[in-house]
């Protein structure tokens, strides 16, 4: 840890990024152009820049495929809990905002050097998880989709910035396998509702019951893992989570 | 550094508080995207050829020999801005057209009559209708699918203006194409964000869409264009599509997979004559001829048409030939085939020229060979008509052009015209780091203070 000392932007007690120096705006626009790179379709992405221990090699397939998608996954809380609760599970997190992204990257990569053989199976990528979804994923690929505090857009007028909106559930209802479980949080209580109703009109979702909750360890994590989450609780404020399942619709 | 808040779809919304340079830019831009390309559509069996410049829509009745008189009496708007899409449904019984003005009009092929007319929120990118000629679907500039039922089309019921409900969104990526497969199973829509998306067409299309099929991912620019091979060997059809990427792919739409790419940018590029343009072999349309494997590809370099065949059981693709144009500089700017009479229409012309005498402009020429008999090759050399040899002769060219002779010059601007109004609609802005801060400056969604 001898380098860290001459780096004011790691911490030197616990060798992590410091977020002070990854400030970045509150939002983003989801709606404008992106100029980042986009794999071509979900075979391009290259699973040994996000998990090398895992995948030495670019042209390595070893069969197994990113199952949890933390959307908007802000400064990697989430990502990190689940990271040592789902040890055998590739995860990544999307982010739209440049600096959040790198701070996540410089995160894992840190936790990975000081507690070797951890935190192999979790990855972060710059991109607009509401355009390039499909991308990423395969139809049926994922088993959990995180939506954690994503951005209010009260006014009406930008109700389509929102990342869950009745069109963009059809994409995740795609990329979710029948079974898969799709977690949204926030503090907002319109929201809330909002995204609530979206899940519950949609002939593809249905809600899980009260049990299935409580025996649920990601469901936990919801409001105390993140960075927002841990915001909220300090200033005594409310959450409103929707928990809904990927089934086969009634036909 | 944050992307400046442009918003991609709506183009008119400039901001007002930009400086004068910029405002005459931004103007400039927004001419340039009212520019519209001549479109043709052919009826399934070549009863009608229906061409649209600008805000006008000319058809012509081929058995009969004589120019078709539209007549609304629906009580809605007249088209009075460019239409951007024209359409005949599969049985032939409808027609629709839409546009910038936010007007779909279905019309009845039987009396021309307008049946219904449907108003938009945004304007209108693409059209498509049911194979069973019960909905219309359209696609607005946000990337939404709007669908609309149209029952009573053959009875007697008084004219409906209806109102359209989603059917499913790209998520603020304008649609360029919407088709619905052959056997009527699903609806496909391409986007410029390099998408082709293959949905379930529901029961009950007005509770939405809610079934992906898949993505057809591969493209490395926007979609231009989608088209279905039809034999009848393959009546679940077969999808083609062609982009600004230059190349024509072919797709599995039930797994989304790429089955085949024809780089055609790089044959055309061979056969140019005038190589100081670069990068300009933009797939503008593509059509599939009925009942045989063959695709005709208009290219926006190429003056005349690029014949592709595909091989369904190796399922690859190959350029069969080229179809030269000779003479005159004739650049297509969308193509259209019908079951029967095995012709292939083109037209070229573009609305609103600026720099030209005639408010819009539109040339039509024929492609004659095409057969059932041999599917998958050509039974004789295709021979471009002559315009006395075209059906309908001197009197269709006269409707559907506006006069029978056009002059030269107005080939040039219109194939100009067609690659500005692509370059500005669907090719992504790219702004130099002053000009960035620049915006961000001047946005106006800034709180005053």
């Amino acid at each position: 840890m001898l380098e860290n000392k001459a780096n004011p932007t790691i911490n030197k007690s616990t060798g992590l990024p410091r977020k002070r120096f990854y400030r970045a705006r509150a939002h983003s626009n989801p709606l404008s152009d992106s100029h980042f790179p986009i794999p071509l379709s979900p075979s391009h992405v290259d699973y040994s820049l996000h998990y090398p221990q895992l995948f030495p090699s670019s042209d390595q397939i070893n069969g197994s495929k990113i199952q949890f998608a933390d959307i908007g996954c802000g400064f990697g809380g989430l990502l990190i809990s689940l990271s040592t609760l789902f040890p055998e599970t590739l995860m990544i997190g999307m982010e739209l905002r440049d600096k959040v992204t790198e701070y996540v990257k410089e995160r894992i990569s840190r936790l990975r050097v000081a507690n070797p053989g951890q935190y192999q199976n979790i990855s972060v990528v710059r991109t607009n998880s509401m355009k390039y979804i499909p991308n990423y994923f395969e139809k049926g690929q994922l088993s959990k989709m995180f939506f954690l505090f994503p951005d209010p857009h009260f006014k009406e007028k930008n109700h389509r910035r929102r990342v869950i909106s009745p069109h963009l559930l059809h994409e995740y209802a795609y990329v979710l396998q029948v079974g898969g479980i799709i977690y949204t949080i926030t503090d907002v209580e319109e929201l809330g509702e909002w995204m609530k109703s979206c899940l519950e009109n949609h002939p593809m979702f249905e809600a899980l019951s009260q049990e299935e909750l409580e025996a649920d360890p990601a469901v936990k994590l919801l409001s105390t893992a993140t960075e927002e989450g841990q915001k909220v609780a300090r200033n005594g404020g409310q959450t409103f989570q929707a928990v809904y399942r990927r089934i086969v619709p009634a036909s | 550094m944050e992307d400046p808040p442009i918003e991609e779809c709506e183009h008119d919304d400039i901001n007002k508080t930009e400086q004068d340079t910029q405002m005459e830019e931004s103007k400039q831009n927004n001419k340039d995207v009212e520019v519209a390309p001549a479109l043709i559509a052919v009826h399934p069996t070549q009863n009608s050829v229906a061409v649209s410049v600008g805000s006008d829509l000319r058809v012509f009745n081929v058995p009969e020999d004589c120019a078709v008189t539209l007549v609304d009496e629906s009580g809605g708007a007249s088209h009075n801005d460019s239409i951007r899409a024209i359409k005949y449904g599969a049985n032939g019984k409808l027609f629709v057209s839409a546009g910038d003005d936010k007007l779909v009009k279905v019309w009845s092929t039987e009396s021309w009559r307008c049946i219904s007319t449907v108003y938009s929120e945004k304007r209108v990118s693409a059209l498509a209708v049911s194979n069973d000629g019960l909905h219309v679907c359209f696609a607005d500039k946000f990337g939404v699918v709007w669908v609309v039922d149209l029952p009573g089309v053959d009875g007697s019921e008084a004219p409906l203006n209806r109102k359209a409900v989603p059917l499913l969104g790209h998520y603020c990526s304008i649609i360029t194409s919407l088709e619905f497969s052959p056997d009527g199973r699903f609806i496909v829509s391409a986007d410029r964000d390099f998408k082709i998306r293959v949905t379930v067409f529901p029961k009950k299309p007005l509770d939405g869409a809610h079934e992906i099929q898949s993505f057809c991912l591969g493209h490395k620019e926007f979609v231009s264009c989608l088209a279905f091979i039809c034999t009848p060997d393959y009546l679940q059809g077969i999808l083609v599509s062609g982009s600004g990427d230059s190349t024509v792919r072919m797709w599995d739409v039930i797994s989304g997979s790429l089955l085949d790419t024809c780089e055609v940018g790089a044959k055309a590029e061979q056969l140019k004559f005038d190589t100081s343009e670069a990068n300009c072999s933009t797939v503008t349309d593509i059509c599939t001829i009925p009942d045989c494997t063959l695709i005709a590809v208009a290219i926006q370099s190429l003056q005349g048409i690029m014949l592709l065949s595909c091989n369904l059981p190796s399922e690859t693709l190959s350029v069969v030939k080229v179809v030269s144009i000779v003479g005159e500089n004739f650049i297509p700017t969308s193509l259209g085939s019908s079951i029967s009479g095995g012709l292939l229409w083109m037209v070229t012309g573009a609305s609103k020229l600026s720099g030209s005498d005639h408010s819009s402009l539109s040339r039509v020429k024929v492609i004659s060979g095409f057969r059932k008999s041999s599917p998958d090759s050509l039974e004789q050399e295709p021979v471009v008509l002559g315009d006395c040899e075209i059906p309908g002769g001197a009197k269709l060219l006269e409707k559907l052009q506006g006069s029978i002779s056009i002059d030269e010059k107005v080939f040039l601007a219109a194939a100009e015209a067609v690659k500005t109004a692509m370059c500005n609609l669907l090719i992504k802005k790219q702004y130099s780091v002053e000009k960035r801060e620049c915006r961000k400056r001047t946005r106006n969604d800034k709180k005053m203070r």
